[in-house]
């Protein structure tokens, strides 16, 4: 049996309209449920008393689960070669960028540079190209770097759980999949063409890598598609599910909010700096043992706010073009250079250093190696 | 106070400290020496196990390793085979056979697998390492892991970072009876009250990492637990009087039958 939203029976009034009532209900209560997170996200927990409380609430678990610790990690673009079109990202097939895929040995010199950096978590990210980006590419990529990282991870288009076997055991330990949206009207309007236009299919992606053997699932949306109070809760939903099936994972979650990027898409819906901070504490909140991962997408001065409240994995001094830390790849192409070939644009552009010089400052331990590579043999 | 021997090995302290969730390798190194303890345990998956000097996993280079037993533990495994591989290769990398055996497949509560648990434990005590298993409070799983040589047991008070304390009572005081070997209450110790709970109860030591690792003092905190290990020690060396529903005058009416 795998996932299905089931839309009809999940508390989206609730996140839209939820009392002063409910709200509190949801804020006094041990272990909270589905109703209880639709009322943490809804416009009135959004006020600013129950915003400060639920933000302390949301340190104070944070702590107690994770301590005063960031884990770190990077990631590593491969390519940007994609067969779908999706309206929002850079790396849309009909966006006239160039485009370029490592082979191994440029991967393996980009994964030097983040080594000499600190990092010892790696993300491998993809566009879906089942030619250039195929799973025994990937396979190759994880067996090459396999014994010289902690922790590897891909963010590749989906595949089959028969296809994720071979990378698993070449040592990748972690798969992140983002639906982008659980609005599947909005879904079907965003991607219209390419494999991704189906919705099922990524939908079942994390459990198809459950049975594959990643011991590391990670599951978000990209806010600005969909009315985000709505979108969430299908997403804490699925999250929730994740948990009792896929119960030997470590089921990680990502907000990621939509930024400038080539094809110039504007977000449908706006997503306020407010409205992300309600979001991770609610996920706290109700979701105490879950990873929340946040990227340079968002500026340095709300990425250490969102700390304090309740992150718990942030990459750093990121590029978000294949070979863009050695120039390998490239880096401003495109029609007078106004097009990136990045997938979208940095916002915190300090370097992994200088990032966690300010965690230590705030009081908070960054940590560069969590994980072994014996974990994962 | 009785000092603690495990596997041949003579502790003053009855505290064994956890190195995880601190702010910095700094606090940590205080808070370690205000709490006393003569051992830690640290996570081998923060450990440089390349042996090539990493000064990105240098945790151990806080940890004084001429003042303290290092106890490697296995978190992250979620079977026997992974915790294996990681205790051998941590053994090389940090010239420690002690080991605290952590087999958890359940990322949300860390609740420990007592069949993979038992598996694993076999396997390294025969390969010569001192194994100091992370259970349930499960007191036939404790004496199976005595028979196959353990050199402790350590049942969890609740599940880890949980700070609710002894919710596991009865079956610790089960396993308290019954063992041969030393008794160590380990994970979801929240206060020193509870610390102390554990040492009046007959257990041998316990184990704190998070109470203290995330206080807003932990130097101050690691003081108090040593304070409250010693103090429940104490106790229950010398016993405690028995709870008794009424209440009983300390000058008791029939004393002087006893005078002369």
């Amino acid at each position: 049996m795998s996932y299905q939203v089931d839309t009809n029976n999940l508390p989206i009034c609730l996140a839209e309209n939820a009392t002063v009532a409910e709200v509190e209900t949801a804020l006094s209560r041990g272990r909270r449920t589905l109703e209880d997170f639709a009322a943490l996200v809804s416009p009135v927990a959004a006020s600013p008393v129950y915003l400060e409380w639920m933000a302390q609430e949301s340190q104070r678990l944070t702590l107690k689960h994770f301590g005063r610790v960031i884990r770190l990690f990077a990631p590593l673009y491969l390519s940007n070669e994609c067969v779908n079109v999706c309206r929002y990202c850079g790396f849309s097939r009909d966006n006239p960028i160039q485009r370029v895929t490592l082979n191994v040995e440029q991967v393996l010199a980009e994964a030097r540079h983040l080594q000499r950096e600190g990092f010892r978590h790696l993300l491998l990210v993809a566009g879906e190209h089942p030619r250039l980006v195929s799973a025994k590419y990937l396979e190759e990529c994880v067996q090459r770097l396999h014994s010289d990282w902690s922790s590897i991870s891909l963010e590749v288009g989906p595949l089959e759980t028969a296809e994720y076997e071979p990378i698993v055991r070449a040592g990748a330990e972690g798969l992140v999949i983002y639906q982008e949206t659980y609005d599947r009207e909005v879904y079907r309007s965003l991607h219209p063409k390419g494999p991704k236009k189906d919705y099922d299919w990524r939908l079942d992606t994390p459990e198809r890598a459950y049975a594959a053997g990643f011991k590391r699932l990670g599951v978000g949306v990209l806010l600005g598609l969909a009315p985000w109070r709505a979108d969430v809760v299908r997403l804490a939903d699925h999250i929730r599910y994740l948990l009792r099936t896929c119960w030997k994972a470590q089921i990680t979650v990502s907000i990621p909010r939509l930024r400038p990027a080539a094809g110039g898409f504007e977000a449908l819906v706006p997503v306020t700096d407010r409205d992300l901070v309600q979001l991770v504490c609610a996920l706290r909140l109700v979701f105490p043992e879950v990873g929340i991962v946040l990227s340079t997408r968002e500026r340095s001065a709300l990425r250490d706010g969102l700390v304090r409240v309740g992150i718990t994995m942030m990459s750093a001094g990121s590029r978000t073009e294949p070979g863009g830390y050695t120039g390998q790849g490239i880096r401003r192409i495109g029609s007078e250079g106004e097009h990136a070939a990045e997938q979208f644009e940095i916002a915190d552009g300090r370097s992994s250093f200088e990032v966690a010089t300010a965690l230590a400052a705030m009081g908070y331990e960054p940590v560069w190696k969590d994980w072994d590579a014996v974990l994962n043999e | 106070m009785s000092s603690l021997r495990i596997a041949g090995r003579e502790f003053r302290s009855r505290l064994i400290m956890g190195t995880g969730k601190f702010a910095s390798g700094e606090i940590m190194a205080a808070a370690l020496a205000a709490s006393g303890c003569e051992m830690v345990t640290v996570a081998l998956r923060r450990v440089d196990l390349s042996k090539k000097g990493d000064r990105f996993a240098n945790i151990l280079s806080y940890i004084d390793l001429s003042r303290y037993v290092l106890l490697p533990n296995t978190s992250g495994a979620r079977t026997a085979e992974e915790a294996c591989r990681l205790a051998r290769l941590g053994r090389e990398a940090t010239q420690s056979s002690w080991l605290k055996l952590e087999i958890h497949p359940d990322p949300r509560y860390l609740l420990p697998d007592a069949v993979e648990t038992l598996k694993a434990a076999e396997i390294l005590v025969k390969e010569g390492f001192t194994v100091l298993p992370y259970i349930h409070a499960d007191p036939v799983l404790a004496k199976r892991l005595e028979d196959v040589g353990c050199a402790t047991v350590m049942p969890l008070g609740s599940p880890i970072g949980s700070a609710r304390g002894i919710e596991t009572k009865a079956s610790i005081e089960i396993i308290i009876e019954q063992a041969t070997v030393p008794v160590v209450v380990d994970a979801g110790l929240g206060a020193p009250s509870d610390a102390a709970e554990a040492m009046e109860m007959g257990a041998d030591a316990v184990l704190v990492n998070t109470a203290v690792a995330t206080a807003a003092d932990p130097v101050r905190m690691a003081a108090a637990f040593r304070a409250a290990v010693d103090a429940g020690r104490s106790a229950y060396e010398i016993g405690l009087v028995p709870k008794r529903r009424e209440a009983q005058a300390t000058s008791p009416l029939t004393g002087f039958l006893n005078d002369g």
